[in-house]
């Protein structure tokens, strides 16, 4: 499939928007529908797409097995310490209000970082066990 | 829908049965639009047509993608699914009709929501509020429970791996 042309240049043009789809699902959460679990759907099919594509080894340069396996702690990590912020301020555990000196903003900034956190956890293990079927493939190749 | 389902079951194919299972969340994530639940439409579409279709496709890849002969008849499977089934529409019956205002989920939390909460969150998607605000410590959960999935499938296939290689 590497010496494939039509699919190398249609997922040269297409995983751009795919990556910035996921950002906009991600960002715009707030407004329209979506939110960090679409989001890192989104961004961690746009890397399996283009493993499809060119190959799992270049999408291992690309993102490499590191970063996806920190990737899955760090979004657990990221939301947990949004809730512990809440407590470092003086509020409970999760409580948004005292994020910032406006109780909606507050609101606003926690439910943006729990998002984060969503979908870098979500990413992360969607591509972390994409990577492990696809590599299994390629050991009873050899 | 049903006829994807019927050929679903009958196909011997699992290369077809795969494909087909994408399809058949696509049509499922149309019929989340039409219910107006779009976040859960993109997420049908995305996990159920997208990803998971990948990676039985990436199973199909270790296997055989003819299925195998039945050892056993069916009728027992068969008799149990459907008597599960009929349990369970049976149970339906009781449960209030498909938006009916006056039923109790709607008259607990939703209204307050549904008022208060683009004043107290300044986020219009209600959706969003309540996931990542009034219900954090479910989505905390729910990304715990991803973690340990993934965490869990590492665990699995990579000691496979390592055995092998000596």
């Amino acid at each position: 499939m590497r010496s494939d042309l039509i699919l190398r240049v249609v997922a040269k043009l297409l995983i751009p928007f795919i990556l910035l789809f996921a950002l906009y699902v991600q960002f715009h959460g707030d407004f329209g529908p979506g939110g960090g679990f679409q989001a890192g759907v989104i961004a961690a099919a746009a890397v399996i797409f283009y493993a499809l594509i060119f190959g799992l080894a270049d999408a291992r340069r690309m993102v490499p097995e590191p970063l996806v396996e920190s990737m899955m702690a760090l979004g657990v990590l990221t939301y947990g310490s949004v809730g512990l912020a809440g407590l470092l301020l003086g509020g409970n555990y999760l409580d948004y209000f005292v994020l910032a000196h406006d109780t909606v903003h507050g609101q606003e900034r926690g439910i943006f970082w729990v998002e984060v956190g969503v979908a870098i956890t979500v990413s992360g293990v969607m591509l972390k066990i994409f990577y492990m079927f696809a590599d299994r493939g390629k050991v009873d190749d050899e | 829908m049903a006829g994807a389902v019927v050929v679903l079951a009958r196909s011997r194919n699992l290369f077809a049965v795969v494909v087909l299972a994408g399809v058949y969340s696509f049509l499922m994530a149309t019929v989340l639009v039409a219910l107006d639940a779009v976040d859960v439409a993109m997420t049908e579409a995305s996990v159920g047509a997208g990803i998971s279709t990948v990676l039985f496709l990436g199973a199909l890849y270790l296997c055989k993608s003819e299925e195998a002969k039945p050892v056993h008849k069916p009728w027992l499977p068969l008799a149990l699914s459907i008597a599960v089934a009929v349990t369970l529409v049976y149970g339906t019956l009781g449960l209030p009709g498909f938006s009916n205002i006056e039923s109790p989920i709607h008259q607990h939390v939703v209204p307050r929501y549904l008022t208060e909460g683009v004043k107290e969150t300044g986020v219009p998607n209600i959706v969003t509020a309540v996931l990542a605000s009034y219900r954090g410590y479910d989505t905390l959960g729910e990304t715990t429970v991803v973690f340990t999935a993934g965490a869990g499938v590492v665990a699995l296939l990579r000691r496979r791996r390592r055995e092998r290689k000596p």
